[in-house]
């Protein structure tokens, strides 16, 4: 279980990073924390030509309060990092909460951001929650860069908006509406495995307590995050009343999420997960949202 | 092949060396170097036998490139006691029954020791958690939480 040969490269600048990969097109592979990558790589299930080391270029790890309050998080910031810093608390608190499911200690030392972002596994943790957070990517190229919206960034299996000669290197979290309660569960077997299925939540009151926005994201249950639009629709302007969330997190699970049988857990059972989940985690977000608009 | 020419701290000593891009961390420290106190479980980030702390923080060596830790420190298993004078954290797993083949053991010690420092009183759920990336297949977890415990309550 050794790696296949391959050519390394350590730029020491984005520009020579983008260089890299202008040159080597396919053939190059980006190499982030290295939790996914090296795995498969000791497997030999992927043998790149060259690895295009991006742990040598400053300047892409920031977490920080942008101009518009919400977040800037550079792609190269580690999970663990994400997971104690008090900026990400406040203003991303969905983000904190659903750090510590991600694998083990050890993993989140190394595993970064923008790597977990760009690998789009269909069971983590980090493109849901950006889906769910209305996150926009900065993709830069040699000549130039371009955003996209973590809706559209995420396509297939494995699968991004992603050009073979762009790096994700910025990630822009907008500031959240007052009164906005969140809330990330899922169920995975043992603590740190992928999971069978998870939901991100956040709920948007207004001063009377009723709903002025919702978004409810499943992972696993479908090839990319699944945004329930209709949750959304049939939250907006009622109060979340607990036989409401109820019967929206069960028309959830049966027409928005697109789960297959595995070797764990027939798709029946996940959609029965995604309704339980989705709505504990509906009355979690209602619970904080709540609490919010009484100060 | 291509060999690259790194120097690497570890234990407090630097080691200046070439290899091949792919030569994994786990195995420069085993095979260049000698320290075999880091053991080698699965080869792909699931066991957590390989953990060592990399620059203050626990990670697992058989998922970087020995390539990547040039010019970074490190400190392995090795870095803690003797046979004749124990670390805190070594004995308290020899007294809590905390090991039987020890296969495992170096990763738990190097996934605990930076965790105790940053967490001097932790509860049993919270070793627990720490701990939850490091399998071991003959003790049970039962007596390393204990160690672990009693470790915290010693080391403070």
């Amino acid at each position: 279980m050794k790696p296949a040969p391959f050519a390394y490269l350590a730029p020491a600048s984005l520009a020579a990073a983008l260089a890299a990969l202008d040159q080597h097109g396919y053939d190059a592979k980006l190499l982030a924390g290295g939790q996914s990558l090296i795995p498969v790589m000791n497997f030999r299930l992927a043998q790149p030509g060259v690895i295009v080391d991006l742990n040598r270029v400053p300047g892409l790890d920031q977490i920080e309060r942008n101009e518009a309050g919400g977040l800037r998080l550079g792609a190269m910031a580690r999970h663990s990092h994400l997971e104690h810093s008090e900026t990400i608390a406040t203003l991303a608190p969905l983000l904190s909460e659903a750090i510590p499911y991600i694998a083990h200690p050890q993993i989140r030392s190394r595993g970064t951001l923008g790597g977990s972002l760009a690998h789009a596994d269909p069971a983590a943790e980090l493109p849901a929650i950006t889906v769910a957070l209305e996150a926009r990517f900065r993709l830069q190229r040699a000549n130039g860069e371009r955003w996209v919206g973590a809706e559209d960034f995420y396509r297939s299996l494995f699968m991004t908006a992603l050009e073979p000669e762009e790096i994700l290197v910025e990630v822009a979290i907008p500031p959240l509406p007052a009164n906005t309660g969140h809330a990330f569960l899922e169920i995975a077997r043992r603590h740190g495995d992928y999971a069978q299925a998870g939901v991100a939540a956040l709920l948007t009151l207004d001063e009377d307590g009723v709903c002025r926005k919702a978004r409810l994201v499943y992972l696993n249950l479908g090839e990319v995050p699944r945004v329930a639009y209709q949750a959304a629709t049939a939250l907006i302007g009622n109060r979340p009343s607990p036989s409401l969330l109820d019967e929206v997190a069960r028309t959830a699970a049966q027409e928005e999420i697109d789960p297959t049988d595995d070797i764990h857990a027939t798709a029946a059972y996940k959609r029965h997960l995604a309704y339980v989940l989705g709505k504990r985690a509906l009355q979690q977000a209602a619970t904080r949202a709540t609490r919010l608009v009484e100060g | 092949m291509n060999k690259r020419a790194v120097e690497i701290t570890v234990n407090g000593t630097v080691y200046s060396d070439e290899v091949e891009p792919r030569l994994l961390l786990s195995d420069f420290l085993r095979h260049n170097l000698g320290l075999t106190g880091t053991h080698v479980g699965c080869e792909h980030g699931v066991c957590g036998a390989c953990t060592v702390i990399f620059e203050g923080e626990p990670i697992r060596s058989c998922l970087m490139l020995a390539v990547q830790a040039d010019g970074c420190r490190l400190e392995t298993v090795e870095a803690l006691g003797t046979p004749e004078e124990m670390h805190p954290l070594q004995e308290a797993f020899h007294e809590a029954h905390g090991l039987q083949c020890g296969f495992c053991t170096p990763g738990f010690l190097m996934t605990l020791l930076p965790y105790l420092a940053e967490n001097p009183d932790p509860s049993e759920a919270e070793v627990r958690a720490a701990i939850s990336g490091n399998l071991c297949r003959c003790t049970g977890y039962q007596h390393i939480v204990d160690a672990a415990l009693l470790a915290a309550e010693r080391m403070k």
